[in-house]
């Protein structure tokens, strides 16, 4: 779309071949520790690619406001850093005849947080302006935290409908063994679980009626 | 009677799909040929369409948000149609009501988190309409929980 227009406007104000070198470069990157990142850059001039197309790089911590120069291809040879922190982790992995300066960032280190900045010429055509692309990297991979909160959502919410459930459960219980004390055998009908009612006299008797029968019924179950 | 119910399940179907349309549509922000929404990043440029996953914490946040209430919608409804069903006469749509308040908290926690944290270039992007759709979800399901609350079975 962008090409169609350009060529259009071409053809219509008539070609200019001083204009300036456009450089497109990815957007910011986010990766894991360890892994391997393709910085992209392109770049679109007027001009045919020359033999003395030239791609730079150069790094900016995060923070710090001097850049070093960490890559450059020149009279078709690439060279790439060999002491600064990025020494052999480097390559290129661009295709200089199709305008593709892109290098790889293998194994992503603790401190490669920061912004690298990709300059392309194309002699005669080197007036341009440099493209920047972030780096960041990040500690958890995409998926883990959005996984980990709905987890824990739904398991709050499992638990908090089996212990409502639950506290329902023991309630009537309770509520049913009070009343067994006071009204003897009434509400013998009420229960299907229980072998036989214990009539404790004291609510003090009521606990370890309470475990006698949870003890009966564990060996029903059993059975 | 009927007609009040009707007009309740109606409303939340409604609120049910305008949530999955929001959380699953590309378009929380759009700019010149490229939109982003929870999942992926779309960027249309002379290459073609390129995409790339988001893997910010906070996105990731946002998106476990929708996704719950999407889920805490579909929950109440399922509650719904149970308690018409099984509630006594008088009784009050209790568990309806409070996954419906849920998933409206979720949604709005999850457009505000949206909010303050999207990437600015402000020159070149807008919101999208999956973002507006989720700011309208939310007064909707808070609206349609508190119908719950108030209404009572009779028969």
């Amino acid at each position: 779309m962008l090409t169609v227009l350009a060529l259009a406007s071409v053809v219509l104000l008539g070609i200019d071949p001083s204009q300036a070198i456009v450089i497109y470069t990815g957007w910011e990157r986010h990766a894991l520790l360890g892994s391997d990142v393709r910085l992209s850059c392109s770049f679109f001039s007027w001009r045919w690619t020359s033999d003395d197309v030239t791609f730079s790089w150069t790094y900016r911590p995060d923070g710090s406001k001097d850049s070093i120069s960490i890559f450059h291809y020149t009279g078709g040879m690439a060279y790439v850093d060999n002491k600064g922190p990025f020494r052999d982790r480097l390559e290129f992995v661009g295709n200089p005849g199709r305008r593709d300066g892109s290098i790889l960032l293998k194994n992503l280190d603790f401190s490669d947080n920061g912004t690298f900045t990709c300059d392309a010429k194309n002699p005669p055509d080197i007036v341009g302006r440099p493209q920047s692309s972030p780096l960041r990297r990040v500690p958890i991979q995409a998926g883990v935290i959005t996984g980990a909160i709905i987890g824990v959502v739904l398991g709050l919410l499992v638990l908090i409908v089996v212990i409502y459930y639950l506290m329902r459960f023991l309630v009537a219980r309770r509520v049913f063994s009070l009343s067994v004390s006071k009204h003897g055998k009434k509400k013998k009908e009420g229960s299907q679980q229980r072998q036989g009612p214990a009539p404790p006299a004291d609510p003090s008797k009521v606990k370890a009626a309470a475990s006698e029968k949870k003890k009966q019924e564990s060996r029903k179950d059993k059975k | 009677m009927l007609l009040i119910l009707l007009g309740v399940l109606l409303l939340h179907l409604i609120i049910l799909i305008l949530l999955i349309v929001s959380t699953a549509a590309s378009a929380w922000s759009v700019g010149e040929g490229r939109n982003t929404d929870l999942w992926y990043s779309c960027l249309t440029s002379k290459d073609g369409y390129h995409y790339r996953s988001n893997e910010l914490n906070w996105i990731q946040a946002v998106q476990a948000l929708m996704i719950l209430s999407v889920l805490f919608c579909f929950f109440s409804l399922i509650a719904f149609l149970f308690q018409l069903f099984k509630l006594v006469k008088g009784g009050r749509f209790f568990f309806t009501a409070i996954f419906q308040v849920f998933a409206s908290v979720f949604v709005m926690c999850a457009a505000i988190i949206y909010t303050v944290m999207s990437p600015d270039d402000s020159a070149h992007t807008q919101f999208g309409y999956a973002y507006v759709l989720a700011w309208v979800a939310f007064p909707l399901t808070l609206i349609s929980g508190l119908i719950y609350i108030i209404l009572r079975k009779k028969d």
